[in-house]
C-alpha cells in the first residue's frame, strides 16, 4: 500500500467530521447511562424483593436489552461497514439456538 | 533487503522455513506435512486390508487392529485431508483475490506450527504405550473405558492442532472479507475462493463444539468428572451430539474446497465460464447451512425418538438438493467446452460419478428406517469412502497435478499423471464398491475378523486387491514429482494456457510479495477477460508502483506450538502417580508458551518496506 498520500482535508469536510464525532458522543453517552439504568433496575428488583417469577424474566430480558445495545452501539453495528459481522453473529446465534433446542427436547426432555 | 533469488545454504532454508510467514511457503510446509501424514495413515489402510483380506487372520491382533483403525480415520481426517486443503488454499487464494498475503500472516504460520505439533503428539501415542483405540468417533462409554493412555493423546492432540486449524480458518475469513483487490467483488471471486470462504465459517462454528467435547472428555478421564458416565449422574450421548455437531460440518468443511477446485479445474479445460456461478455460490452457502441442521443423521438408532428422527432425515435429504445443483451446472460446463482432457481433468471426470454414487448411498441411509439396517455396516464404510475418497482425495490429486506449477514453476508429467489416475482410480473403486454389498450381506464395521463361508471372502479379497492398487497410484504420483524435481524444468507463466483466474497472471515464481501492482478486477475470470482483450501483461493495475510494507519472518509461532507440545506431554503423564517429573514439564511447556506470547507482545514488529526504487530494478514484475 502507498503511505506517501496526504490528504488535506477541506473546511467542510472537517466541519461534517466534527458534527458526526459529536453526534456518535451524544449516542454513546445516552447508550450508557440507559444501560446503568438497566443494571439499577435490576438489582433494585432483587433488593425489593419481588417475586422470582417476575425478577427473573425481568432480569433475562434486560440481559438481551443490553447485548444489543452493547453490540450495535459500542461495537459500532448500527454504523455502516459492519454487515459482515452481524451475517456471522445472526449466523452464530441461530446455529447455537437449534442446538440448545435439540439437547432441550431430545437428551434431556 | 530484497530476498529473492539468492542461494541459501540448506541450514538457512530449513530455518527460512521454519520462520517464514510466506503464505506460499506456508502452502509448502502445509503439502509437506500433509503428505506425511497421509502416508502414514495410508500404511495403516493397508494394515487393515491384509488382515481382512482373508476369514480368521491374525496378521494383527484385535486390539491393535482398534488402533490402527482409529489412528487411520483420525490421521486421514484431520492430519491428511484438511492440511492438504489449506495447502492449496494457502497456495491460491491469496493470489485469486489479489492480496499480497493472508490478514494476518504471523497467525498462518502459528496454525500451521500448532496443527504439525498436535499430529506429531497424537502420533507419537505408537511408541509410548498404546494409540487410541475407540475410533475416530471416540464414543465416551467406550473411550472412557479404555486402559491406555491413547485416549488422551487423542484428546490433547485434537485439541492443539484443531486451535490451529480454527486460527487458519478466521484467517481465511479476514483475508477474504478484507483483502480483496479493488473490483473484486464478492459475486467476481472465483469459486475455490467462495468455497474457502464457507468451509473457513463452517470451521469458525464448528470446531468449538469439538473443543468443548474434547476438554468434557480430558476432564473425565483425568479429573474424575462425570459429563458422560452415567452411573454418576452423566450422559454418554452428549459426547455422540457435541461430536457429530462439529462432524457433519466437519464433512463439508472437506468437501467444499474439494468442489471449489473441481470447479476451477471445469471451467479452465473445458475453456468456458463456469455454468450456473451465481446457483454454485447460492448453493455453496446453503449447502453450509444446512450441514449443521442434519448432524443426528449419525445417530438415528441411538434411540432419539421417531420425531427427532424424522426431522433429521428430511433435513438431510434436503441437502441434496443444492450438491444436485453443483452437480448438474459442472456438467453444462462440460457440455459445448473446448474439452482438454488433462491430468487435473480426467480426475474431475472421474470424480463427478463417484462423488454422485457417495451422495446417493447418503441419501440412502438418510432414510431412518433403512438406515437401521444399514448402520454399523460395510455400507457405510462405502459410502462415507465414496465421497472422501471420490470427493475429496481424487479433488487434491487433481489439485496437485493443477497447482503444481503454480507452487514449485514446474509441471508434473502429464502421462505419468494419467497413469496414475488409472491406477487410483480403479483400486478406488475396487476396494469400495464391493463393500456395499459386503454391508448389505450382514459384515459390520470395526470388526477385526470374520468366520468364512459366509459368502464374504471372495468379495474382501477383491477389495484387498483393489487397495494394493490405490498404493500402486499414490507411490506413481510421489515417482512423478521425484522426476520433475530432477528435471527441473520451469514451467513459467500460465503454463496450462487456459488459466482464468488472477493466480496465473502472476509471473513465475511468484515474488515473494505477489503482486508489485495491486490488480484491478475488471470481471468474472480476471485473467481471461484480459488476455482476450489482447493485454499481453494480463492485469489491469489499480495503483502506481509503490512501496510494499511486508512482515518479518518469525520464529516465535513454532515455539508457542512448542511450549503446547511439551505441556500435553505433562498434562498427559500427570495422571500415574508414579511420575513425579509429569508437573514440572507441564510447567515448564505452558512457560514456554506464554513467554513466548508476551515477547510477541512488548516487542514492536514492525516489518519493513520493500522500496518502490528496488520493485523497478526487479524483473520479476514485469517481463
Ligand atoms: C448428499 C450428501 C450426504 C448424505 C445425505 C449423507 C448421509 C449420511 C448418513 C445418514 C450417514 C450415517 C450413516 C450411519 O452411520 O448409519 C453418513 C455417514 C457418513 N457420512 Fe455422509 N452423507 C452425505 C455426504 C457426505 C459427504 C460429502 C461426506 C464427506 C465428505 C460424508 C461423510 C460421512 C461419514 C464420514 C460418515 C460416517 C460416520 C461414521 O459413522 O463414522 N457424507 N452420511
Ligand atoms: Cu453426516
Amino acid at each position: 500500500m502507498s503511505h506517501d498520500v496526504t490528504h488535506t482535508r477541506t473546511q467542510q469536510e472537517y466541519e461534517y467530521d466534527r458534527k458526526r464525532a459529536n453526534l456518535g458522543m451524544r449516542n454513546q453517552v445516552t447508550v450508557f447511562a440507559l444501560m446503568i439504568f438497566l443494571t439499577f433496575i435490576a438489582f433494585a428488583s432483587v433488593q425489593a424483593g419481588m417475586s422470582a417469577y417476575l425478577v427473573a424474566p425481568l432480569i433475562l430480558l434486560f440481559a438481551a436489552v443490553q447485548v444489543a445495545l452493547q453490540l450495535y452501539y459500542f461495537m459500532h453495528w448500527s454504523e455502516k461497514g459492519h454487515g459482515m459481522a452481524q451475517f456471522f453473529m445472526y449466523s452464530a446465534a441461530f446455529i447455537a439456538f437449534t442446538m440448545i433446542l435439540a439437547f432441550i427436547t431430545i437428551i434431556w426432555w | 533487503m530484497s530476498s529473492t533469488a539468492k542461494k541459501k545454504g540448506f541450514g538457512a532454508t530449513i530455518w527460512d522455513y521454519l520462520t517464514t510467514v510466506d503464505h506460499k511457503k506456508i502452502a509448502v510446509l502445509y503439502l509437506i506435512a500433509g503428505t506425511l501424514f497421509f502416508v502414514i495413515g495410508g500404511i495403516e489402510a493397508m494394515l487393515i486390508r491384509i488382515q481382512l483380506a482373508e476369514p480368521n487372520n491374525d496378521f494383527v491382533s484385535a486390539g491393535l487392529f482398534n488402533e490402527i483403525i482409529t489412528m487411520h480415520g483420525t490421521t486421514m481426517i484431520f492430519l491428511a485431508a484438511m492440511p492438504l486443503l489449506f495447502a492449496f488454499m494457502n497456495a491460491a487464494v491469496p493470489l485469486q483475490i489479489g492480496a499480497r498475503d493472508v490478514a494476518f500472516p504471523f497467525l498462518n504460520s502459528l496454525g500451521f506450527w500448532l496443527f504439525l505439533f498436535g499430529g506429531l503428539f497424537l502420533n507419537l501415542s505408537w511408541f509410548l504405550g498404546g494409540a487410541p483405540d475407540a475410533g475416530w468417533t471416540s464414543y465416551a462409554s467406550l473411550s472412557l473405558a479404555s486402559p491406555t493412555h491413547g485416549i488422551d493423546f487423542y484428546a490433547l492432540g485434537l485439541q492443539i492442532s484443531g486451535a490451529g486449524t480454527l486460527i487458519a480458518g478466521i484467517n481465511f475469513l479476514v483475508t477474504i472479507i478484507n483483502m480483496r483487490a479493488p473490483g473484486m467483488t464478492y459475486m467476481r471471486m472465483p469459486l475455490f475462493t467462495w468455497t474457502t470462504f464457507v468451509a473457513s465459517a463452517l470451521i469458525l462454528f464448528a470446531f468449538p463444539p469439538l473443543t468443548v467435547g474434547l476438554f468434557f472428555m480430558i476432564f473425565d478421564r483425568m479429573f474424575d468428572a462425570n459429563f458422560f458416565d452415567h452411573l454418576n449422574g452423566g450422559n454418554t450421548i452428549i459426547w455422540e451430539h457435541l461430536f457429530w455437531i462439529f462432524g457433519h460440518p466437519e464433512v463439508y468443511i472437506l468437501v467444499l474446497p474439494a468442489f471449489g477446485l473441481f470447479s476451477e479445474i471445469f471451467a479452465t479445460f473445458s475453456r468456458k465460464r463456469l455454468f450456473g456461478y451465481s446457483s454454485m455460490v447460492f448453493a455453496t452457502i446453503l449447502i453450509g447451512f444446512l450441514g449443521f441442521m442434519v448432524w443426528a443423521h449419525h445417530m438415528f438408532t441411538v434411540g432419539l425418538g421417531p420425531t427427532a428422527n424424522a426431522i433429521f432425515a428430511v433435513a438431510t435429504m434436503a441437502i441434496a438438493v443444492p450438491t444436485g445443483m453443483k452437480v448438474f451446472n459442472w456438467l453444462l460446463t462440460i457440455w459445448g467446452g473446448n474439452i482438454k482432457v488433462t491430468t487435473p481433468m480426467l480426475y474431475g471426470l472421474g470424480f463427478i460419478p463417484s462423488f454422485v454414487a457417495g451422495g446417493v448411498t447418503g441419501v440412502m441411509q438418510a432414510s431412518a428406517p433403512l438406515d437401521y439396517q444399514l448402520h454399523d455396516s460395510y455400507f457405510i464404510v462405502a459410502h462415507f469412502h465414496y465421497v472422501i475418497v471420490g470427493g475429496i482425495v481424487l479433488a487434491l490429486f487433481a489439485a496437485a497435478h493443477y497447482y503444481w506449477p503454480l507452487m514449485f514453476n514446474q509441471m508434473l508429467n502429464e502421462t505419468l499423471g494419467k497413469i496414475t489416475f488409472v491406477f487410483f482410480f480403479v483400486g478406488f473403486h475396487c476396494t469400495f464398491f464391493i463393500q456395499h454389498f459386503l454391508g448389505l450381506m450382514g459384515m459390520p464395521r470395526r470388526v477385526f475378523t470374520y468366520q468364512g463361508d459366509q459368502g464374504w471372502d471372495l468379495f474382501n479379497y477383491i477389495s484387498t486387491i483393489g487397495a494394493f492398487l490405490m498404493a500402486i497410484g499414490v507411490i506413481l504420483l510421489v515417482v512423478n514429482v521425484i522426476i520433475t524435481a530432477i528435471k527441473g524444468e520451469p514451467a513459467g507463466r500460465d503454463p496450462w494456457k487456459d488459466g482464468r483466474t488472477l493466480e496465473w497472471a502472476i509471473p513465475q515464481p511468484v515474488p515473494y510479495y505477489n503482486f508489485k501492482q495491486t490488480p484491478l478486477v475488471r470481471g468474472l475470470d480476471t485473467f481471461w477477460i484480459e488476455k482476450m482483450e489482447g493485454n499481453k501483461e494480463g492485469m489491469t493495475y489499480a495503483e502506481p508502483i509503490s512501496d510494499i510494507h511486508m512482515p518479518n519472518n518469525s520464529f516465535i509461532p513454532f515455539m508457542i506450538s512448542f511450549g503446547l507440545f511439551v505441556a500435553a506431554f505433562g498434562a498427559l503423564y500427570h495422571q500415574d502417580a508414579d511420575k513425579a517429573w509429569s508437573l514440572p514439564v507441564l510447567i515448564a511447556g505452558l512457560a514456554i508458551t506464554f513467554l513466548s506470547m508476551i515477547v510477541r507482545s512488548l516487542k514492536d514488529d514492525l516489518g519493513y518496506h520493500i522500496h518502490k526504487e528496488e520493485l523497478m530494478n526487479e524483473k520479476g514484475g514485469k517481463k
